[in-house]
């Protein structure tokens, strides 16, 4: 096949591109979906042994919280972090991971510093904006209340 | 069977939402900081329009595990203590929700960041 460089380069972006979509996108919902049912089965399990619903999903949360926070202490959240991309970031497991990684990343810049203040250099945001939106959404409901 | 049923909900709506967060990924420049933010607000702002509960409802876990669930807790703990202590429970309502989970998370960085070295492979 005689192909000039612009050709190719054509040719290799219409080929390569989607199959890495389509491949990102399938590990994002196979992992992805594969921690929530997990969840749903912890949920099942905390709720026979005689839990409240509400009890019972916070409880998965806490428990998944714990994994991920343990295998991110092992290195190994980032390995399934390579073929699940969004997979592990969206689901709880990923705030965890989030909370865990930087903090020991820099735990040479000490406890206090370190540790204690690097653990927000991603969540903190996430807690700002989630609770600032949250007392926004509180405040109109207080006013609809009211009226 | 019933606990597979569920799983499976949880499954293709967790799986789905992650799809979502994926498709920021490839297609816009958001930082994986700003997609939790996000999704946290989203779940938030879908919580407060009631769409977000019919959702945790069908798929329990595939609903409150992805981070538009802490939204959504952080929305139903404002509007149950808004109805309950009135003005304060603006103030209360959302980190009393998401208390559990914070700390859990605070704690559990914190202890495992002083047991693991950093940069070590197991």
């Amino acid at each position: 096949m005689n192909l000039t460089n612009k050709e190719y380069e054509k040719l290799n972006k219409k080929s390569s591109k989607p199959t890495k979509h389509v491949g990102t996108l399938t590990g994002a919902f196979l992992i992805g979906g594969g921690i929530c049912s997990l969840g749903e089965l912890l949920a099942h399990v905390y709720i026979k042994s005689g839990m409240i619903i509400q009890d019972a999903y916070m409880l998965v949360s806490i428990t998944l919280i714990f994994i991920s926070s343990l295998l991110t202490g092992l290195k190994l959240y980032d390995s399934i972090a390579k073929y699940a991309g969004a997979g592990s970031l969206v689901p709880i497991t990923g705030f965890a991971n989030a909370v865990v990684s930087p903090a020991l990343e820099f735990k040479s810049e000490g406890y206090i510093m370190g540790i204690g203040g690097k653990m927000f250099t991603i969540v903190g945001p996430v807690i700002v904006y989630g609770i600032s939106v949250s007392v926004l959404y509180g405040l109109i409901l207080f006013i609809f209340q009211s009226i | 069977m019933e606990i597979l049923y569920d799983c499976l909900k949880a499954f293709f709506v967790g799986g789905i939402i992650c799809i979502i967060g994926q498709l920021f990924i490839n297609y816009t420049k958001l930082t994986p900081a700003r997609i939790l933010v996000t999704f946290v607000v989203s779940g938030v702002i879908l919580g407060g329009l009631g769409i977000y509960k019919p959702l945790v409802e069908f798929a329990g876990a595939g609903a409150t595990v992805p981070l538009t669930g802490f939204g959504y807790l952080l929305a139903e703990g404002v509007k149950i203590s808004v109805e309950e202590k009135g003005i304060v429970g603006i103030l209360t309502g959302g980190l009393t929700a998401s208390a559990a989970g914070l700390t859990v998370s605070i704690v559990l960085g914190l202890i495992i960041s002083l047991i693991f070295k950093p940069g070590d492979k197991t």
